[in-house]
């Protein structure tokens, strides 16, 4: 019964949403519309699942004295400041309210200082790794540079047609693979989809 | 024995994090202002949005976060620069929570600001609702179901811009601005797909090759990518801001990537030629 259930529910929600792409009747789309409320809602509690989750992973390693212990600390902290702050001001999605401070000088610094280090790290990657050591990889070099200095203002200005080169590589060379990526994954994503619903596939079962 | 080059080629990543610092600095203190064409995919969004008649209504779903802002927020400052300034309604959603803060200080910047719009008749923060692909399943047949209250809690139907907005096929255009998952795949596949209404894009410039094929079929009517793709639309737009201030620095670092792939190469390939001689004469 602890296996059939869960197999027997996804199998009809999945009948359910499949034939509602094929067959347009009331009687099909009404529970379906429902359902996809109802995941909806799923989704939204499944945040404080995960708050909860963080607190069972890390309390036991922050009483243990387990390696960095200390900035599982401040991850609690700042996370329950965080949700204070929320309450008592108000959420952080409007500009008019106090929590947005929080958002605008603390998280939206440190979000975009982490993104952009990588720029840092590219460089440093294109000096030491970045090695034109086979023919592929002199090839994947040359059409790296080419569109990197394409996508400029500085590189159109030096070499006049080079925007066109870019265009032709994005469009041409680049769309085949990509199309055929993007077919092979609809299909593996169909597949994958058929065996969770025939209850082939219980990975979501923890099996 | 090891070459002086192998010593260049290993050299301390420190001076490297120097020179970038240097190379994207330099630019905000000493402009370089180049002129650049604007590509086709951007133009045509902009064609897109000049065609639609005064008091159309637009749904904007922001899906990006902090650490895409420098990308796509000078994008998003442009279209409401575009949208507002022929009249036109917009309406706003987002997937990703760190999205709903963003676009609102987008908004107060472009439409209270600069355009004295009144909210509620002009324009709606609709925020965050998080289901990811359930939401954009959800509003192509039931919009106000999943979007009842505005970010402010107001009830949309006290709301006069909702007023005749059941579903999303209910827009005259939707714009995706996203930077990852759920975002223009999701609502290309998902929502355009199914009912082929008029969609345009903004999203970041690593994932942008992915989308050029949803452009190529005529799913998507026009893509910007990256900062590239913000500064040319606000160079169409007329407003030129931190996207075009951005792409000196973006000069620059692309340029000191090229040089350094460059000058790796050249030491590897030095070094490995001087160490294969000394190889051979210690061999005989």
């Amino acid at each position: 019964m602890k296996t059939r259930i869960p197999l027997l529910v996804a199998f009809i929600t999945g009948f359910i949403m499949v034939v509602k792409e094929f067959i347009p009747h009331p009687l099909i789309n009404i529970p379906a519309d429902k359902l996809t409320y109802y995941g909806m809602i799923i989704m939204s509690s499944m945040t404080v699942l995960g708050v909860i989750n963080i607190f069972q992973v890390n309390i036991p390693k922050i009483i243990k004295r387990q390696k960095d212990w200390g900035y599982k600390v401040v991850m609690l902290v700042s996370l329950l400041f965080t949700a204070l702050i929320g309450v008592v001001f108000g959420p952080f999605d409007r500009i008019d309210t106090g929590a947005y401070a929080l958002f605008n000088y603390v998280m939206r610094p440190l979000q975009s200082t982490m993104f952009a280090l990588l720029a840092f790290f590219i460089a440093s990657a294109a000096f030491r790794a970045f090695r034109a050591r086979t023919f592929e990889a002199t090839l994947l070099l040359l059409a790296a540079i080419i569109v990197m200095l394409g996508r400029v203002p500085l590189g159109e200005y030096f070499i006049g047609g080079l925007p066109d080169l870019v265009e032709w590589i994005n469009n041409v060379p680049n769309l085949a693979a990509k199309r055929a990526i993007i077919m092979g994954a609809a299909l593996g994503a169909i597949s994958t989809s058929i065996r969770v619903i025939l209850g082939l596939e219980r990975s979501y079962l923890s099996r | 024995m090891r070459t002086d080059f192998s010593k260049l080629a290993n050299l301390d990543r420190r001076w490297i994090y120097l020179l970038m610092a240097v190379a994207l600095i330099l630019p905000l203190i000493v402009p370089l202002n180049l002129p650049f064409k604007t590509s086709k995919m951007v133009e045509d969004i902009y064609e897109v949005v000049d065609k639609l008649p005064e008091d159309s209504i637009v749904l904007v779903s922001a899906d990006y976060d902090p650490a895409s802002a420098p990308e796509l927020y000078p994008f998003s400052v442009a279209l409401f620069h575009h949208l507002f300034k022929k009249n036109i309604k917009v309406v706003v959603i987002t997937l990703w929570p760190a999205g709903s803060p963003l676009i609102d200080a987008s908004l107060e910047e472009t439409a209270i600001k600069r355009y004295q719009k009144t909210y509620g008749r002009d324009f709606v923060n609709l925020g965050y609702k998080q289901g990811d692909l359930v939401v954009i399943r959800g509003i192509l047949r039931d919009f106000r179901s999943y979007f009842p209250r505005d970010s402010r809690g107001t009830p949309i139907d006290e709301l006069p811009i909702m007023k005749g907005i059941f579903d999303i096929t209910d827009f005259d255009l939707f714009v995706s601005i996203s930077a990852g998952y759920p975002g223009i795949k999701e609502w290309v596949q998902q929502a355009q797909s199914r009912l082929s209404f008029d969609m345009v894009g903004a999203v970041t410039a690593v994932s942008a090759l992915d989308f050029i094929p949803y452009y190529q079929a005529g799913q998507l009517k026009g893509l910007a990518a990256g900062m590239r793709g913000s500064a040319d639309y606000e160079v169409l737009v007329g407003e030129k801001a931190l996207a075009t201030s951005g792409m000196d620095a973006q000069n620059l670092g692309h340029f000191l990537i090229v040089f350094s792939i460059a000058v790796g190469n050249v030491f590897f390939f030095y070094g490995r030629r001087k160490n294969k001689r000394k190889d051979s004469k210690g061999a005989r």
